[in-house]
């Protein structure tokens, strides 16, 4: 509790001081490549037939992914406040890829938890931490994926809280981390706001993004939060809810309280954390950051989810036609557009969070296809 | 007639003797033996029984105890199971048991429900690892509406401000983490815990029990000195499948050095 204590007043400072801001706008823009662009993807919206679908293309930040914005925040956070060491879990690397990237970056140590299952998925973003300088932990306890690797980043910070800042990936965990990952990752709405402004001269009608612990949709909604535009989140559903083998907590969990937080969790009868599944690692998580539940309840944002099935072929779809490889995570709201776009009129405009590249995926969907590179 | 908490520590101040306080998994490997193991600790002189309740995730434990609440959750064993258990068993022995159970199976459990079976089962305290005194107003109104022991911890990170919430909302005793870290990590016995334990001392009277890394009969010995009682964990719950000799052996030690 002290160091939460410690971290919410260093963000909250942080938050109000100019120099503090300055030197994050200059990395946001030199550094991340930011604003990234807003595409209007003219094909996938002609083979629809529908909306005007509009992609921010999170994808073409360094590093890849959305996860960037938020490691650059508290990687120069944690720098202020005298750390000399990041430690962060990750599920599908991209997390783990950009704190490494922010260690190098303000020259700090580096360590990152990964559960032994997402490490076999994905070798590629293992090696780039690497490279990157940063010591990679295997987890192979209890599922052996983001929610070990998790804990086991909780435990290495309460034993080195002195020297170590947790680099909480998501807007998940106690106070201050969901505030502070969502401020950190507001950005994006932010621009996309501007962008779609310039473009249509008009705010959208819907905004798609998957949500995994459900940083990159909150980054993309929180902007629009008292727009008219309509919000739809994309959980993983697996292989389908009825198997029990998804990561769909809207649609198959209930009101729990872990790590930190109180939120959505799959869980059993006895309040023990269900094994979750998804094609995609960033996604396979037993729970969902608590605002999420706050914006369902209050009606203001629609879940749903998409199947590992939908969202490969949303993959090789956004490949194909528009030349972009989407991650698989960014895939399930790809896959939602697929859903939702035929049935609006044209005039209408979606904007989905293109959260990251699929390059890290590729090898995974191969060998899912039976190939061997 | 089955002893409290606050019964035990009143006499053993009289006595002017340290509590000894043995960790157990509950259902590691099954409940039976649980309580057979419970029942050695008794007979090598165990003041206290902390039981703990297998949980998928155990953030605040080591290796050792992560493992055995994995062997326990493979076997089915769940919080109501132990409830139903300590129901049957608890008459047995005369020291008292403190649960210790993570924030989420007493959640979906129901907190007035939780508290009401625990006390019917012969539970006289609960320790919740995962629960700040901060988000714990409504299950300590239970439990004191209840009667069960609230125990929460204390670090060598705790400021004053959190010294005295802690001892606010703990009864029975205080649980001082005697490193920031896991359960079964290495003890370091460099004088700090000493210094904090008199800075808590300056606050209450009510005993300061310490664990996390107390493993052998020596450092058993030094925590003693400087608190009122010694948890010792990850280190019994590894020496669980050694044969009942060297383990009768290991309690018998601990007990001497715990003076």
């Amino acid at each position: 509790m002290p160091a939460l204590k410690e971290l919410e007043k260093a963000f909250f400072s942080a938050k109000k001081d100019k120099v503090f801001q300055g030197e994050l706008r200059i990395l946001q823009k030199t550094y991340i490549g930011r604003p990234t662009p807003l595409y209007f993807a003219s094909r996938l919206t002609e083979s629809l037939g529908g909306a005007k679908i509009y992609l921010k293309r999170e994808d073409l930040a360094h590093t890849g992914a959305h996860k960037i914005n938020n490691a650059v925040g508290q990687a120069l956070l944690a720098k202020k406040m005298g750390k000399k060491r990041l430690i962060a879990e990750t599920g599908a690397g991209q997390h783990g890829v950009a704190t490494a990237t922010g260690a190098a970056l303000v020259g700090l140590e580096c360590e990152i938890y990964m559960g032994t299952e997402d490490m076999e998925r994905q070798a590629l973003n293992v090696f780039r931490m690497k490279l990157l300088g940063a010591k990679v932990t295997e987890v192979a306890t209890g599922s052996r994926t983001l929610k070990d690797a998790i804990n086991e980043a909780l435990r290495d910070w309460t034993t080195n809280v002195r020297t170590t800042h947790y680099v909480l990936g998501t807007v998940f965990g106690p106070h201050p981390f969901p505030v502070m990952v969502r401020t950190f990752q507001a950005v994006i709405g932010r621009e996309a706001k501007k962008q779609i402004m310039d473009a249509e001269k008009k705010l959208p009608d819907y905004l798609v993004a998957c949500v995994g612990g459900g940083s990159n949709s909150i980054g993309l909604f929180h902007a629009f939060l008292d727009s008219d535009a309509q919000m739809i989140g994309v959980e993983a559903g697996g292989k389908g809810i009825d198997t029990g083998q998804h990561a769909a907590r809207f649609a198959g969990g209930s009101l729990g309280v872990f790590q930190g937080c109180k939120s959505y969790l799959l869980q059993d009868v006895d309040g023990n954390v269900l094994g979750t599944h998804s094609v995609s690692a960033g996604l396979d998580y037993a729970s969902i950051g608590p605002e999420h539940p706050y914006l369902r309840d209050s009606g203001r944002i629609r879940y749903t989810y998409a199947t590992d099935e939908e969202a490969l072929s949303a993959f090789e779809l956004l490949s194909r036609i528009e030349g972009i490889t989407p991650a698989l995570e960014s895939a399930h709201a790809i896959a939602e557009v697929v859903k939702l776009s035929p049935g609006l009129s044209r005039e209408q405009i979606v904007i989905v969070n293109l959260s990251g590249r699929g390059d890290k995926d590729v090898q995974h969907v191969a060998r899912i296809k039976g190939l061997e590179l | 007639m089955k002893l409290t908490i606050g019964e035990t520590f009143k006499r053993l101040r009289k006595e002017g003797k340290k509590a000894f306080i043995p960790y157990v998994m509950a259902g590691d490997p099954d409940l039976e033996k649980t309580g057979e193991f419970v029942r050695l600790f008794e007979a090598c002189g165990a003041d206290i029984v902390e039981m703990g309740v297998p949980f998928s995730d155990p953030l605040a434990d080591g290796p050792a105890i992560q493992r055995a609440a994995e062997r326990a959750l493979q076997n089915g064993v769940t919080l109501r199971k132990v409830i139903a258990y300590l129901k049957r068993f608890s008459h047995e022995i005369k020291i008292p048991v403190v649960l210790m159970t993570y924030y989420n199976p007493v959640f979906k459990y129901g907190l007035n429900l939780f508290v009401s079976d625990a006390r019917d089962a012969g539970v006289d305290g609960i320790i919740i690892p995962d629960l700040p005194p901060d988000e714990a107003d409504k299950f300590i109104s239970h439990a004191r509406k209840g009667h069960l022991n609230t125990i929460f911890l204390l670090a060598p990170t705790s400021n004053d401000d959190r010294i005295k919430k802690v001892l606010k909302a703990s009864t029975g005793f205080i649980y001082y983490v005697s490193i920031t870290g896991i359960t079964g990590s290495d003890l370091l016995l460099d004088g700090s815990m000493e210094v904090l334990i008199s800075k808590i001392r300056m606050y209450t009277d009510k005993p300061i029990a310490v664990g996390f890394g107390v493993s052998t009969p020596e450092e058993a010995s030094a925590v003693a000195r400087i608190s009122d009682g010694v948890i010792v964990g990850s280190a019994i719950v590894k020496r669980l499948q050694n044969s009942p000799d060297a383990l009768k052996q290991y309690l018998t030690r601990l007990r001497e050095a715990i003076r």
